[in-house]
């Protein structure tokens, strides 16, 4: 059983007890340790079950490579599913359940998946639930769903407590791992003077030279890490994170660094974690190897782990994986973990060797410990159920159909050689060379990823780099170049020399034994949370999936939650020798981003709920919400759909501000509307490119309604634009297109006319607007006293500007209802007060505010388009019978082209028209007029639409405007609507203005 | 070609699996065929099997550069709807998803349609009304969608948010029969059937020049040598304009990158896809457990497969916003796809300049979904030489004409 010895543990905290929960039981760690190392040390080796067949699993590992020992971490509105006890630091009322269960962890039922492997092999749901054709949803595949995933999804209801951050930060040299290589490059680089960040996926410096035994100038290991971090601590030019893992390399650069902040000590105010945006001159990763399991039968059980994890378990925890513990290997650097562990006390029946000979100085020095060595040997299957019990071991070149030894054990290291650690290399571009010697993929130094010049902007060192010997040499000229590549120059002293013994080259035994049966391959594991087997792997090459991605794909390796950090080289082996190719010719599949799973609150970084994006309110938006304003979204403002009195439902209210408007007075809050200020010698010039109508011609102090299209000839925005003077247009936009409209200025001006001399600036959040309408308009202003502003002062499509009670007013003579109606704007401070003023001074005349359904009836009524309604993206001026409107005098315009072609001139067009059915109902949204017959795709053939439908409070009957074929030519004619439910609406032809057509409401 | 059943998996389990064959051929190029499709995605796949199947055309090479599938197929986030706007786009997403409906059956290749449904959920007023219309225009089409209510958004999906502080769900348009398909098997599949057929799926070949005589096609030249062709199908995605270009004529088509992500595999949580296009972004949960998340695309033309992070942070919020309980999940995988955009965001399934030359491309963020239809109507294009009447509206001449097919009328995501 796994236990806790005596002493030792380099980086845990006897005095600190610390108490948590399994799945119920109380347990208890020591601080500094890991929750792997707390279960560890309280026996606790079962940990979960795996997706398919669900067998049970262990940990296997000891860092982020972990595959097996998932669990669900906390309660309530803080639990998060599959987090890995391997990197997870015990705290105090920690709490933790196993997954993928049921009913339980040592009882599961779906384990019978496991009882009909040769069933269930890699792909076989490609090639079954075919028939019956329904039963794929209504049988299969919900009981295929109900077995899958991983953890517990979060109750519906949860809403994460925690906060999150982001932040952006700049550095010459990144180096991206905190083990001795990472520390060194670090060290190199700062001292030439470039600012430098180091980050460290632990809680702790060092990496695995401390537990390697590596010695650095004749002292151990650690010794040097603290001076080194004690002298990088002191540079100011020198960035040190913890628990900041890189996650991902994005082009230029760009690195995102995961920093658990305070996963490991919830409850202060700090964030859960923070997202670093780092821009990095040039990077290091200093990333480390990942060890690599052996595939022999069994491999898969709870108590087989990693030969390197034991060791960590041991020497920083101070915890054994068992009692008597058998080695496996196909390298010396297991032997480290032989010795490790006798000098820990814990029994080692053997070290099983797959190599012929071995004889490097570990391999002796474990001899001498009296560690007994088979070579030319391996693992034929271990022995056990849900752990562990013995292992048969069985000659190397053999079949494997009998033993040759047998040794009781309740664990078994293994080592399969090591993998660099090559992800944040690649993620950007960066290329692989296979290293024959110690087989494996390193970094191909010529062949890095490209910054914007061309040149190399990541550089790898240490084991991350392949460098299996002594690293600090390599690891201070990566640093030093780094920082030169960026410009620095200093030259910092000479590196320290680290001290590893010698070690002999591994073979490349990917299968234990080399030519086993198939009753064998069936049961060694390669991906060990997916359950994919060497003999997975084996079937997708025979049927032809022999990419690399195919298989990846066929069988599932490598798509666990740890991304194949174990099982990738190793089914690549397999899949290559069942191909008779050589490793490199397979390739390995793309490293993506990111390295380990980031949390997606991370990745929101805190821009949720009611910062999800900024809220732009008017200078208005406290008095329409203490007034019972129903709020619409519009872009990223929230208007008034209407204000609700008591007693109304949403249709009386916008009723009552309708009417209102009509007979009294009614207040529009129009301050979203784009107010965009042109100006410039060439300001002239550029209007009459951008409108399809001649601006250039309007005379300071008027107004003229314009059209804006896109390149195509369609109908873009619409809005009044004011000449302020000779050399200054204020461009009105829609509430929503104004920010597109200041984009596409922008786009013209900076990429195609940069020569012309105008400037553009969006004020639109700078003026309060508001829209007074109604026959007692002009009544309310002259209460205010001011500026004159009768019909011979200030006549239709006029602006002026003056003091209006009291008030830096502009007024524009202009109406989007039809009524009399003066647009007034002011300074946005003084917004609140002037609407407060007309509502104290009009209250006698009947003044009252309305909303946007308001706005959207009156409008309609009159017959005037509203861009969004009338248009969709695919209708031009001419559609809506604004002809008028281009100009015919301009040599060009925005759109001009784009309107000429045959589609757009077609006389078949659909064009504006108004409504009315023929009961006086309200037409549906977008309901089409039917012709009766049908398209050659038997789709029911069409000849109109509607595009506006309202309730119209004045005529007290629907009106709707649409789209018709030949729609003007065909007044009076009745057209029938589909509308829902198969019902056939009819509904007549007639002039979209219903009101007031001769305007003479609007320009009393 | 062997039949596959659970009756084969039980007798392969008896001899140690041995008997399964490849699953398509990888045979040497011949000289030259009758028909040559570059491309070996799924549009690529499903028009030589539609030229096969419907119209006994089976001396066919489908030349794929790299691994078959490995382009958009294999990237995509499945979502498989048919409820577009426009009669022409209607007209053929709908024949696909019918297709979809039996193609497991019809390739006997599982490729796990999975009629779970969609909804696209409207989150302001003029989102609304888009969707009535196209609720309207759908009915008329022959495309079965509902526009429903906020409480029945919730009862399909428990976890959304229906009253987020910023944009409340006002109600979703429905299509029970969309859903989603295991992206790879389509390839897959297509492959295997092609294969069968006697057709030549040639991958690691790259296509590098296309080479013809008075201006009709004679056939390519790639890293394995110059093959002869009668006609050629160009059916490359986001390499469409480079294709385009080594046949000598122009494309009105951009090449930018789009993104995806899953988390990691959780217990299912959610049985329908939902897209929320005001906020940019949506999410499914595939059979293995993992949300499965995409959002908009780059702004700028690129080809290397990889897009900006700060989409994926944009999508995630919109969709933290949308299902809070996400938060604590974590983010498994990012990729990219390079997408062909056309200006009207649909497709083109056209003659080109070049003569016995064909194209089909610009499916956009959108394909997938479209993967047998527009098989289906290539094949027709490039047997008969002439569109039928669903590829007849997706010329490439459309814009030169201004007969656009606009989508983004009606979604601000095209998936
Ligand atoms: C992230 C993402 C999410 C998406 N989500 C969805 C979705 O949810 N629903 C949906 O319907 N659609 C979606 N799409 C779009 C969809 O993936 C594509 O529209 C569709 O897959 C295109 O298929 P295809 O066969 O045309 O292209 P591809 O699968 O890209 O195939 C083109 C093939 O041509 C090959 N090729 C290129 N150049 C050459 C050459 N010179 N010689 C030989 N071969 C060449 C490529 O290698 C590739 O295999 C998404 C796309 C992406 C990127």
């Amino acid at each position: 059983m796994s236990h806790r010895l005596k002493t030792g543990g380099r980086l845990i905290d006897r005095s600190r007890d610390v108490k948590f929960t399994f799945n119920g039981k109380h347990m208890k760690g020591f601080a500094g340790e890991t929750l792997a190392a707390s279960l560890l040390a309280n026996g606790q080796t079962l940990l979960g079950r795996s997706f398919k067949y669900h067998r049970p699993r262990g940990i296997v590992a000891s860092g982020a490579e972990e595959p097996n020992a998932l669990v669900g971490l906390g309660k309530g509105d803080r639990y998060e599913p599959n987090q890995r006890v391997t990197t997870t630091e015990v705290f105090d009322g920690l709490t933790c359940e196993t997954q993928n269960h049921w009913p339980s962890l040592d009882f599961d039922l779906l384990a019978v998946n496991s009882l009909v492997p040769q069933f269930l092999t890699a792909g076989f749901y490609y090639k079954t639930f075919l028939r019956p054709r329904a039963f794929w949803k209504h049988v299969y595949e919900p009981v295929i769903r109900k077995s899958a995933g991983l953890g517990k999804a979060p109750s519906p209801d949860a809403r994460d407590p925690d906060s999150y951050e982001q932040i952006y930060a700049f550095c010459d040299v990144l180096i991206i791992g905190g083990g001795i290589a990472g520390l060194q490059a670090a060290l190199s680089a700062a001292e030439t003077g470039a600012r430098v960040a180091l980050w460290e996926q632990t809680a702790h410096w060092g990496g695995r030279a401390p537990v390697d035994g590596v010695t650095i100038d004749g002292q151990d290991a650690d010794a040097w890490v603290a001076a080194t971090i004690a002298k990088l601590e002191a540079m100011d030019n020198v960035h040190l994170r913890l628990r900041c893992m890189g996650a991902g390399v994005h082009d230029h650069g760009y690195v995102l660094g995961y920093e658990r902040v305070s996963d490991h000590a919830p409850g202060t105010d700090a964030p859960r974690h923070r997202l670093w945006r780092m821009r990095a001159g040039q990077i290091v990763t200093a990333t480390g190897a990942i060890e690599r399991p052996l595939s022999f039968a069994g491999n898969d059980l709870p108590g087989v782990m990693l030969a390197s994890a034991v060791r960590d378990y041991v020497v920083n925890y101070a915890v054994s994986p068992g009692q008597s513990v058998v080695v496996v290997t196909n390298n010396d650097d297991a032997y480290r973990t032989a010795i490790a562990l006798r000098q820990a006390g814990v029994g080692v029946p053997a070290v099983v060797d797959a190599r012929a000979e071995a004889n490097g100085p570990l391999v002796a020095e474990a001899r001498a410990a009296g560690i007994t060595v088979l070579t030319g040997k391996g693992i034929r299957k271990v022995k056990g159920g849900k752990k562990v019990t013995g292992v048969e071991i069985c000659r190397i070149d053999s079949k494997g159909t009998a033993f040759t030894e047998v040794f009781d054990c309740d664990a078994v290291a293994m080592s399969g050689g090591w993998s660099p650690v090559v992800h944040l290399w690649s993620h950007c571009g960066g290329k692989l060379v296979w290293d024959d010697t110690h087989h494996f993929f390193r970094p191909d130094a010529s062949r890095p990823p490209l910054g914007a010049d061309g040149a190399g902007f990541v550089r790898a060192c240490g084991s991350a780099d392949g460098e299996m010997g002594a690293v600090l040499m390599g690891a201070h000229e990566a640093g030093l170049a780094a920082a030169k590549a960026t410009g620095a120059s200093g030259t910092p002293p000479a590196p320290a020399t680290d001290q590893v013994p010698d070690m002999a080259p591994m073979d490349a035994v990917w299968m234990m034994p080399r030519n086993a049966e198939y009753d064998l391959r069936m049961k060694m594991w390669l991906d060990y949370q997916n359950d994919v087997k060497v003999s997975d792997v084996q079937l997708a090459a025979r049927e032809g999936y022999q990419s690399v991605e195919h298989t990846k794909r066929y069988t599932t390796l490598g798509m666990a939650t740890d991304q194949g950090k174990l099982s990738n080289i190793n089914g690549l082996a397999i899949l290559s020798d069942a191909l008779g190719q050589p490793i490199p010719a397979t390739g390995t599949t793309t490293f993506r981003p990111p390295y380990t799973p980031i949390s997606i609150g991370a990745i929101a970084g805190g821009a949720t709920g009611p910062v999800f994006q900024p809220l732009r309110r008017t200078p208005l938006y406290d008095w329409h919400a203490e007034n019972g304003a129903d709020w619409e979204p519009v872009g990223q403002w929230r208007r008034p759909y209407t204000y609700i009195r008591a007693g109304e439902d949403r249709h009386k209210a916008v009723n009552r501000e309708v009417t209102n408007a009509r007979t009294n007075i009614g207040l529009l809050d129009a301050s979203t509307l784009g107010k965009i200020l042109v100006s410039g010698p060439d300001a002239g010039r550029f209007m009459d490119m951008l409108y399809t109508n001649m601006m250039s011609t309007l005379k300071p102090g008027k107004c003229r309604y314009g059209l804006m299209c896109n390149e195509n000839g369609f109908l873009m925005d619409d809005g009044v634009v004011a000449r302020l003077s000779d050399d200054a247009f204020l461009v009105h936009t829609t509430s929503g297109g104004a920010d597109h409209v200041h984009g596409w200025m922008e786009d013209w001006l900076q990429c195609e006319w940069w020569d012309w001399k105008v400037h553009t600036v969006n004020l639109t959040e700078q003026f309060a607007q508001i829209a007074v309408v109604g026959p007692k308009a002009r009544q309310l202003l002259e209460r205010l006293g001011g500026m004159d502003v009768s019909r011979d002062a200030l006549k239709f499509m006029e602006w002026s500007e003056g003091r209006l009670g009291g008030f830096d007013a502009r007024v524009f003579r202009i109406s989007f209802s039809g009524e009399l109606s003066f647009e007034i704007a002011v300074p946005a401070s003084q917004g609140r007060a002037f609407w407060d003023r007309l509502l104290a001074e009009g209250a006698d005349l009947g003044v009252m505010p309305y909303g946007t359904e308001a706005l959207h009836i009156l409008r309609a009524e009159k017959g005037f388009i509203m861009i969004g309604d009338e248009t969709d993206g695919t209708v031009i001026p001419q559609d809506l019978n604004l002809n008028w409107a281009i100009s015919k005098k301009k040599d060009d315009f925005l759109g001009k082209r784009g309107m000429e072609r045959e589609a757009m001139v077609h006389p078949d067009r659909w064009k504006l028209v108004g409504l009315e059915t023929l009961d006086g109902s309200v037409l549906p949204h977008g309901a089409l007029a039917v012709t009766g017959g049908k398209t050659a795709n038997k789709q029911a053939e069409t000849e109109g639409r509607v595009t506006s439908t309202y309730y119209s409070p004045t005529l007290k009957r629907g009106i709707a405007m649409g789209l018709v074929r030949h729609g003007p030519n065909r007044m009076g004619e009745v057209l029938e609507f589909a509308g829902p439910n198969d019902a056939r609406i009819k509904a007549r032809i007639v002039d979209p203005v219903l009101y007031d057509k001769e305007g003479a409401k609007q320009d009393v | 070609m062997k039949h596959y059943s659970a009756f084969a998996i039980a007798r392969e389990a008896f001899r140690q699996h041995t008997g399964w064959g490849r699953a398509w051929a990888s045979p040497e190029p011949r000289k030259s065929y009758d028909v040559i499709i570059v491309g070996a995605g799924g549009h690529g796949l499903a028009t030589a099997y539609y030229l096969g199947h419907r119209y006994g055309i089976k001396n066919v090479a489908i030349i794929e550069k790299g691994w078959l599938g490995g382009g958009n197929t294999g990237r995509n986030t499945t979502i498989i709807r048919s409820n577009y706007l426009q009669d022409p786009s209607a007209a053929i997403y709908e024949k696909s998803r019918s297709l979809y409906e039996t193609m497991s059956q019809d390739l006997n290749y599982n490729v796990m349609f999975s009629p779970r449904g969609v909804m696209m959920l409207a989150q302001t007023e003029h989102e609304k009304r888009g969707y009535l219309r196209t609720e309207r225009a759908n009915a008329l089409q022959g495309v079965e969608t509902r526009f429903i209510s906020p409480a029945e958004v919730k009862k399909l999906v428990p976890i959304i948010n229906l009253d987020g502080p910023r944009y409340p769900v006002l109600g979703a348009l429905w299509q029970a029969r969309g859903g989603t398909a295991r992206h790879d098997a389509v390839a897959w599949g297509y492959a295997r059937a092609c294969s069968a057929m006697g057709m030549h799926v040639i991958e690691q070949c790259a296509v590098t020049g296309v080479t013809s005589e008075n201006g009709m096609v004679t056939g390519v030249n790639t890293t394995k040598g110059h093959i002869g062709c009668n006609k050629l199908g160009i059916v490359v995605a986001g390499h469409s304009g480079a294709l385009a270009d080594m046949a000598g004529f122009r494309l009105p088509v951009e090449s930018v990158a789009l993104q995806a992500l899953v988390s990691e595999p959780i217990k299912p949580c959610m049985d329908v896809v939902v897209m929320a296009n005001t906020v940019h972004g949506y999410m499914s949960q595939s059979d293995k457990g993992e949300m499965v998340i995409g959002g908009g695309a780059d702004g700028f033309n690129n080809y290397t497969q990889r897009g900006s992070w700060h989409h994926i942070e944009e999508t995630v919020r919109a969709l933290v916003e949308t299902f809070p309980m996400i938060s604590r999940l974590k983010m498994l995988r990012q990729w990219g796809g390079i997408v062909d955009m056309t200006g009207d965001r649909s497709p083109i399934i056209s003659k080109t300049p070049l003569g016995n030359c064909f194209i089909n491309c610009g499916w956009g963020t959108g394909g997938f979904k479209a993967t047998p239809g527009s098989g289906y109507a290539m094949a027709e294009l490039v047997a008969k030489g002439e569109p039928g009447p669903l590829a007849e509206a997706f010329s490439m001449f459309r814009f030169r004409e201004g007969r656009f097919i606009d989508e983004s009328v009606a979604a601000g995501v095209a998936h």
